[in-house]
C-alpha cells in the first residue's frame, strides 16, 4: 500500500510541473496588452516601456517562467499588476470564499444526488425513476448563469428572502457562522450544486440498477438478509466509482464557477479569475490558474489514495 | 411665579444636555453604491481605471490643485480653485506658472498641506529616483500631465511649475493631479500597499474601510476645508458589482441605494418599480474614427460626410432605451466648443447615396471597408447591437462594413498603433470603434487633430493632417484668455465636423439608477462625479 502511495505521489510531480508550464504560457497565447491593467488606454509609448521594463515584462518568457517558478515554490506568486497587491493573499482570501461555496454546493449536491439515483435504481422504470432522471437531466443541461438569475428573481427579488449578491453584510472578510451571513450562501450554492447532483444522479443510478442484478445480491438475499444490510453492501461496492465521480465533481467545484460568481458577485477564485482575464493582469491570472489546477492534481492524488481503501483491490493492481 | 422659574430654569438646566444626546443620536446616513468597477479603484492618490474612478477613490479622498466644478447640473462646469487658490502664467516666460496655495488646510492625519506636499507629490509621479516614487500611480496620471517639465517650490505656500511648450490649456491637466500626505506615507513605513489600506489625502471623505474587491467605505471628513462642500450623507459604501443585472438585481433588493449604468434594457422595469433614472450631458462620443491615410476608402471626404448623413441617431437612442443622445459632431452640441459647423449632421439617405454616387460608389460598385470594434466594455455602449445598426445603415448608401471583432483591451492596442500599422493596415482595418473621453480640449479634440499626435505618438489614430488646424492648435496653445481660447477650440471643432474626420453616432448619458431613498444626487455634465452631493 505504502509503495502505490509513494508511485501516486510520484506521478503527481511531474504533472504538477505541467500544470506550472501550461499555467505560464497560456495567458501569453491571449490577444492583447498586460499593461493595459494600469496603464490609461492612451498612455504614450515611453510610459509603456517603462512599466514593462519596471515589472520585468520585457524579459524572454523562459527566463521569467524560471523566476516566477523559482518564487512560486516559495510560496511568493507574484504581484498583481492591476491592485499592486500580493498574488499569494488575493488567491488564498478567494480560494477561502470559494471553498465555502463550493463545500455547501458539494455537500447539497452529492446528498441529493446519491439519495435522487439510489431511489432510480432501486426503482427503475418506476415513476420515481422518471422523476429522478428528469431532474438530474435537466440539473445537467440548465445554464448556471441563466439558473442563478431566476433563483435571484424569485427568491431576491419577489420574494426577499435571500441577498443578490455578496459575502456577507460587511463582506467576506468578516465572515461569521450565523443566520445573517448564511443567506448569502443559498442561492449561489443552491445554483452551483445542480450539476453535480445531476451527474451524480445518473451515476448512482446506473451503478445502483447494475448492481441489483449481480448475482451476489441475489445470494445475500437468498441467505434471508435485510434491506438494509443488502443496501449496505451496495453502497459499498458502488462507492469508489461514485466517489472518483463526486472527487472530480468537487474539484471543479473547488475551481470556482466565473459565472456564477460574477453573477451573485461572490468573491471567489471564480470572480477573481474574471476580473483577471478581462484586465490582462499575468500575475494574477497565472498564480490563480496555478492553485485551481494545483487543486485538481491534489484532488485526484487524495481520490487514488482514497480508493484502495475503500477497495483494497485496486492498491494490488 | 416662583415655581414656573424654577421649572423653566430646570429645563432650561436640561437643554444642552438634550442637544447633545440629540446630536450622538443622530442615526448615521448611508448610502450604498453599486458600481461598475471589479475592483475598488487604487485608494493611494491616483485611482486606476480610467477618469469615471476618479469620483469613487479620487475626488473623494483627494484633491487636485486646480479642481472640476462637478457639483452643477444644468452646464457644463468649468475650473476652479481647489488647493490652489489661484494660478498664472508668467508674462515674461509663459512656459512658468505661479501657483499660490491655500492655507489652514490639514490632510486627514492632522499634517499640514504646503509647497513642500506639492513638490513631494510631483516627485511621487514624475522622479523616478524619488524614494516616494510609485510606478502604478505614475502610469496613472503621467500621461494626464505631459506639458510638466520642471518645478520648484517658491515659499511655504507657492510652487512653480514650468511647462516643455508654452501650453496655455495646462490648467485643464491639473484636476487630475491629486495630493496625498507624505506624512502618512512616512507612517505607513514607506509603503505604498499600506498606504493604499489607510489612505491620507485632504478631501471631502475618508476612508473608514475598505474590502479589495467587496466594498469601500468613505465617510463624511467634518472638517473639510470647503465648507461649500461638506458631504450631505456620513457614510458611502462603495460596492463593486461589475455584471450589470448583478447590479439591477441588487437594487432592486434594496442591497444597494444607487447604481451606475443600468443596461437598457431594464429601463421601463426600474422606472416602473419607482426607481428614479439619472442622466446628463457626458463628455463621450462613440464614433467610427477613419483613417485618412493613402489607400483608405475614408480618404474621400464624400464618403466621409455621406455615412455621417447615413444614420439615424434617433434609432440609435431608441435602441439604448434614451439612454444616449445623438451626436452631430466630436463634442455635444451644449459644449462652449462645438462652434458653429457648416456641414449639418442629420439623417439624409437621399443627400447620402448622391454623395456616394458622385464619389463613384453603387450598388455594383459598392465601397467595402473593414472596421475593427469590441465586442463590449467601459465606454463601448450596446457595442455590437449599434455596430450592427451601423453596418445595416451603411449598406443602404451602399458601404459594405465588415467587422473585426476584439476585446476592449486589445481594441486599446490597435489604438494606441495607429492606423498605419502593421495590426491595423496590415489587416485591412481603415476605422476604429472606440467610446472617446472628450471632457477637455487636449482629450476632447486637439488630441485626434494635431499631426504632431498622430499613432504612435499619440492617438491622431487615422493620420489626420490638416495644416490650418495644426495652426490653430498653436494657437490655443499660446492663447491665455479663455474666451479667446474657446473661440479657437470651435473653429477647430467646426473643421473637425466640416471634414468629417470621424462618423459621430451617439453621446453616452452616464445613466444612474436611485431608489427612492436617495433625496438628492447632482450628475454633473462629466466623468468626474460630486459624491459630496449625494443626500439620502
Amino acid at each position: 500500500m505504502l509503495t502505490y502511495i509513494f508511485k501516486r505521489v510520484l506521478y503527481a510531480i511531474p504533472i504538477a510541473l505541467s500544470v506550472t508550464v501550461v499555467s505560464f504560457i497560456l495567458v501569453y497565447l491571449a490577444p492583447g496588452d498586460p499593461l493595459n491593467a494600469i496603464a490609461p488606454a492612451d498612455a504614450p509609448a515611453e510610459v509603456i516601456q517603462a512599466l514593462k521594463s519596471a515589472y520585468g515584462l520585457d524579459r524572454p518568457v523562459p527566463v521569467q517562467y524560471g523566476m516566477w517558478l523559482l518564487r512560486a515554490v516559495q510560496g511568493d506568486l507574484g504581484t498583481s499588476i492591476a491592485s499592486g497587491r500580493a498574488v499569494a493573499g488575493e488567491v488564498l482570501s478567494a480560494v477561502g470564499n470559494t471553498l465555502l461555496l463550493a463545500g455547501f454546493a458539494a455537500f447539497a449536491g452529492v446528498l441529493a444526488g446519491c439519495i435522487l439515483g439510489a431511489l432510480a435504481g432501486y426503482h427503475r422504470g418506476s415513476w420515481i425513476d422518471r422523476a429522478a432522471t428528469a431532474v438530474s437531466v435537466i440539473g445537467v443541461s440548465i445554464p448556471h448563469y441563466w439558473l442563478g438569475l431566476v433563483l435571484t428573481i424569485v427568491f431576491s427579488i419577489w420574494l426577499g428572502w435571500f441577498p443578490a449578491m455578496g459575502a456577507g453584510p460587511d463582506g467576506s472578510g468578516a465572515w461569521m457562522w450565523d443566520a445573517a451571513h448564511l443567506r448569502y450562501l443559498v442561492l449561489p450554492a443552491l445554483t452551483l450544486s445542480v450539476i453535480p447532483m445531476g451527474i451524480i444522479t445518473r451515476t448512482v443510478r446506473a451503478l445502483v440498477a447494475e448492481m441489483l442484478e449481480q448475482e451476489f445480491v441475489v445470494a445475500l438475499r437468498a441467505r434471508g438478509l435485510s434491506g438494509r444490510a443488502v443496501f449496505r453492501h451496495i453502497a459499498k461496492n458502488t462507492a469508489p466509482t461514485v466517489l472518483a465521480v463526486a472527487g472530480l465533481q468537487i474539484g471543479y467545484l473547488m475551481g470556482g464557477s466565473i459565472l456564477v460568481e460574477t453573477v451573485f458577485a461572490w468573491p471567489g477564485t471564480g470572480y477573481l479569475l474574471n476580473t483577471a482575464i478581462f484586465q490582462r493582469d499575468i500575475p494574477l491570472l497565472q498564480g490563480t490558474l496555478l492553485v485551481l489546477c494545483m487543486f485538481f492534481v491534489v484532488l485526484n492524488l487524495v481520490v487514488d489514495i482514497l480508493q484502495p481503501l475503500i477497495d483494497p483491490r485496486m492498491g494490488r493492481g | 411665579m416662583k415655581p414656573i422659574s424654577k421649572h423653566l430654569a430646570k429645563w432650561l438646566a436640561v437643554l444642552p444636555l438634550a442637544f447633545s444626546l440629540n446630536g450622538s443620536l443622530h442615526a448615521e446616513t448611508v448610502a450604498r453604491y453599486g458600481i461598475s468597477m471589479a475592483d475598488i479603484p487604487l485608494t493611494t492618490g491616483q485611482p486606476d481605471r480610467g477618469a469615471g474612478a476618479y469620483q469613487f477613490t479620487g475626488h473623494t479622498l483627494y484633491d487636485p490643485l486646480i479642481a472640476w466644478e462637478a457639483n452643477i447640473s444644468d452646464r457644463p462646469g468649468k475650473l476652479v480653485p481647489g488647493l490652489a487658490t489661484g494660478w498664472k502664467v508668467d508674462p515674461k516666460d509663459n512656459k512658468k506658472w505661479l501657483f499660490t496655495l491655500r492655507k489652514g488646510v490639514k490632510f486627514h492625519d492632522g499634517s499640514e498641506f504646503n509647497a513642500d506636499a506639492v513638490i513631494w507629490n510631483l516627485d511621487k509621479v514624475l522622479a523616478d529616483k524619488s524614494p516616494q516614487f510609485d510606478a502604478k500611480q505614475s502610469a496613472q496620471v503621467r500621461p494626464r500631465i505631459p506639458s510638466i517639465a520642471s518645478y520648484r517650490k517658491v515659499n511655504d505656500y507657492a510652487v512653480e511649475i514650468t511647462t516643455k511648450e508654452v501650453d496655455a490649456l495646462f490648467p485643464y491637466q491639473l484636476p487630475w493631479f491629486l495630493i496625498s500626505s507624505p506624512a502618512q506615507w512616512e507612517k505607513m513605513g514607506k509603503d505604498w500597499s499600506q498606504v493604499a489600506m489607510h489612505p491620507s489625502g485632504t478631501g471631502p471623505f475618508k476612508l473608514d474601510k475598505l474590502v479589495p474587491r467587496e466594498r469601500a467605505d468613505l465617510v463624511k471628513n467634518s472638517d473639510y476645508w470647503d465648507k461649500k462642500r461638506l458631504a450631505k450623507t456620513d457614510r458611502i459604501v462603495l460596492v463593486p458589482i461589475p455584471d450589470a443585472m448583478t447590479r439591477v438585481n441588487a437594487l432592486l433588493n434594496g442591497q444597494v441605494d444607487l447604481i451606475e449604468t443600468p443596461p437598457p434594457d431594464v429601463v421601463p422595469q426600474l422606472k416602473s418599480a419607482g426607481f428614479k433614472l439619472v442622466q446628463n450631458v457626458t463628455p463621450h462620443v462613440w464614433p467610427y474614427h477613419f483613417s485618412t491615410l493613402p489607400g483608405s476608402p475614408w480618404t474621400d471626404i464624400r464618403v466621409r460626410k455621406a455615412a455621417n448623413l447615413a444614420i439615424d441617431r434617433d434609432a440609435v437612442v431608441k435602441l439604448m432605451n434614451g439612454l444616449a443622445t445623438p451626436a452631430v459632431g466630436q463634442m455635444d452640441v451644449t459644449s462652449p466648443w462645438f462652434g458653429k459647423p457648416a456641414f449639418k449632421i442629420h439623417y439624409d439617405l437621399a443627400a447620402a447615396r448622391a454623395l456616394m454616387a458622385q464619389a463613384g460608389y453603387n450598388k455594383e460598385h459598392p465601397l467595402v471597408a473593414k472596421v475593427i470594434i469590441a465586442q463590449g466594455g467601459t465606454g463601448q455602449m450596446l457595442s455590437l447591437p449599434m455596430n450592427e445598426f451601423i453596418q445595416q445603415s451603411l449598406a443602404e448608401i451602399n458601404i459594405q462594413v465588415s467587422f473585426e471583432v476584439v476585446e476592449l483591451e486589445n481594441l486599446y492596442l490597435h489604438w494606441r498603433s495607429g492606423a498605419a500599422a502593421d495590426i491595423n493596415a496590415g489587416k485591412g482595418i481603415t476605422a476604429i470603434n472606440l467610446g472617446y473621453v472628450t471632457a477637455d480640449p487636449f482629450y476632447g479634440i486637439t488630441r485626434f487633430v494635431d499631426s504632431r499626435y498622430v499613432a504612435p505618438n499619440g492617438v491622431n489614430w487615422g493620420g489626420y493632417n490638416n495644416p490650418k488646424v495644426d495652426a490653430l492648435v498653436d494657437k490655443i496653445r499660446t492663447t491665455f484668455n479663455t474666451r479667446t481660447q474657446d473661440g479657437l477650440l470651435s473653429k477647430v471643432h467646426e473643421i473637425m465636423v466640416d471634414d468629417a474626420l470621424m462618423l459621430w453616432v451617439v453621446h453616452d448619458v452616464n445613466p444612474h439608477a436611485l431608489s427612492p431613498k436617495v433625496k438628492e444626487f447632482v450628475q454633473a455634465q462629466h466623468w468626474f462625479q460630486d459624491l459630496t452631493t449625494l443626500r439620502m
